[in-house]
């Protein structure tokens, strides 16, 4: 029988999938669902301090193996969502992450703080978003930022920090040390790829908001390049995604480095996404001789 | 699934508040129940159910919002796009079904009642309104009117005439199905649960993407887009969210 738990940051998870931040994480009962469905650990979608109502519709379109999406990070704010992930905590039964973004260093530790109260497992900071008082630029593009607001919420915070990076940079390496440097416990990696997508029949860009991120399974090979190159520069935990849809698939992702792996899209191509991919990586573990999940590597 | 362009063959008055939009396009597979995303570039993206496909796609728009009001505005000739048919349709079973419908909820009801009849079911509708200029004019099955205030068909509530035929002795019917406020829908789903009879309701809640991912419309652990938009009454009256709340844009919780 092989082992499939793993730990990231002190945080005992019963197999390496991760919901993703922002997919099917909503609410409460989302959370529970997806823990329900198989997921070894839960992210809520990412908070800030006060309501956000996001771009406009369209904000999603799926087309083979690439989804996009500009939701636009709307969500209820910190006091509603607060109450939500109490809900989750106490019903999940598996570690619940909870994702939170600002526009300054100082919203970040507020909305942390806030969350804080919902004794969440892990903080996830959502620094890979747009960010409006810097004209547009991601705080993940920045190693100075990065630093800064993870250092700013871990003295704010008691709770384990995994910082969410995007491949939308030049060196995401750099950007990961920055991450530990300002004391991050893990790294989460990928937040989508910046895209658009065209119709040319209606001659505009399909999402509202004209740029959107692209995940699902076109953006893999991205993922693991992006892991790989990670892992090569600190030695923190990482929850490692994009694209992963397999067992295969997941087991590439350890491979390149992921100490757990993040879920997202494939819940839009799997019937029962959690199951299925768990299933398929025990049965490559057991064909490849691997007894336990920190075992898979590159050889 | 891409966006497909298409434009509006007709535009018809259902009502004071509704307009039936008739498209230039059939789409393979669409199911009573089923809903696709209307985009008007531009506008907004908005979910509507399919209220007929035969020969065409119909749609029925209620001048409800700001983007509804743009799209219920269109004409003959304007340009549409369509992504669908999305999400879970009515399940089509037992032979004697009614139809509940309240306001524009008539729409899927209608196109179910029409691919039923053609299926060889037998099909009683009731549908109700505040008033007579807010009923769905066009009926395709034996319909009763109910209107709260008297002003055409019976007077009261079209769950008062439900309550009344599933009580009538020799009325067995296997299935009802429903469209409509969800506070009526709930009353529905306990009278038929009350008289032992099967239900199936058609569940609105704030879409964003409508396949899934996103996680906007849920209702407790069920997605309005991919576990629905049809649910059967028992499950929806086991659902804590069911007839109590739902989401506004940013995901807040709003009484219903």
């Amino acid at each position: 029988m092989v082992k499939l738990e793993v730990t990231v940051a002190k945080v005992k998870m019963r197999n390496p999938f991760v919901l993703a931040s922002g997919v099917r994480g909503n609410y409460a009962g989302l959370l529970i669902r997806a823990a329900q469905e198989g997921a070894g650990a839960v992210t809520s979608k990412s908070c800030s301090i006060e309501p956000r109502p996001g771009h406009p519709n369209p904000t999603a379109l799926i087309f083979g193996n690439t989804v996009m999406n500009a939701v636009g990070l709307s969500n209820p704010g910190v006091a509603e969502e607060a109450e939500q992930l109490k809900k989750a905590v106490k019903e999940a039964g598996v570690p619940v992450i909870a994702s939170v973004f600002g526009k300054s260093a100082d919203e970040f530790v507020q909305a942390a703080k806030a969350l804080e109260v919902a004794k969440p497992a892990m903080l996830e900071l959502n620094i890979s978003c747009p960010n409006v008082s810097r004209e547009g630029r991601m705080f993940s593009a920045d190693p100075a930022a990065t630093e800064e607001i993870v250092r700013a919420v871990k003295k704010a915070v008691k709770l384990p920090v995994s910082a969410k990076l995007s491949p939308n940079v030049t060196d995401i390496a750099e950007i990961a040390v920055a991450a530990k440097k300002g004391g991050a416990d893990a790294i989460t990696a990928i937040n989508t790829l910046s895209g658009m997508w065209i119709d040319a029949f209606a001659k505009k860009p399909y999402l509202a908001n004209r740029q959107g991120g692209v995940s699902g399974p076109a953006i893999k090979p991205v993922a693991l390049r992006c892991i790989w190159q990670i892992r090569q520069a600190v030695d923190l935990p990482i929850i490692g995604g994009g694209g992963i849809t397999s067992g295969t698939d997941a087991a590439e992702m350890l491979m390149a480095g992921a100490t757990a792996v993040s879920i997202g899209s494939a819940v839009c191509y799997r019937k029962n996404a959690f199951a299925e991919i768990k299933d398929e990586l025990i049965a490559f573990m057991e064909s490849e001789g691997y007894a336990k999940v920190s075992d898979i590597k590159l050889e | 699934m891409l966006p497909i362009k298409t434009k509006v063959l007709k535009a018809e008055k259902e009502n004071e508040k509704v307009v039936r939009l008739v498209l230039d396009l059939q789409l393979s597979g669409a199911q009573p129940g089923q809903f696709v995303m209307v985009w008007v570039p531009g506008v907004d993206e908005k979910p509507i159910s399919i209220a007929e496909n035969k020969p065409t796609l119909e749609i029925c728009v209620a001048n409800a919002g700001p983007v509804s009001e743009k799209i219920s505005q269109l004409k003959a000739g304007d340009e549409i796009f369509i992504r669908g048919p999305l999400g879970h349709g009515f399940e089509q079973k037992g032979k004697k079904w009614l139809m509940v419908g309240g306001g524009y909820g008539f729409g899927p009801l209608r196109f179910l009642a029409r691919v039923g009849k053609e299926d060889g079911k037998s099909v009683e509708a009731i549908l109700g309104a505040r008033t007579k200029t807010l009923l769905m004019g066009k009926a395709i099955c034996e319909t009763c009117f109910v209107t709260n205030d008297g002003s055409e068909g019976l007077t009261g509530t079209s769950v008062d005439e439900l309550e009344a035929r599933l009580s009538a002795k020799g009325a067995k019917y296997d299935m009802v199905f429903s469209c409509g406020p969800e506070r009526m829908m709930q009353a529905v789903a306990q009278a038929c649960e009350k008289h032992g009879v099967q239900s199936q309701l058609l569940v609105e809640r704030y879409m964003k993407c409508g396949f899934g991912i996103c996680g906007h419309c849920a209702m407790g652990k069920w997605l309005a887009c991919v576990d629905g938009p049809a649910i059967y009454g028992n499950e929806a009256l086991k659902n804590p969210e069911f007839g109590k709340e739902h989401q506004d844009r940013c995901g807040c919780k709003k009484p219903i």
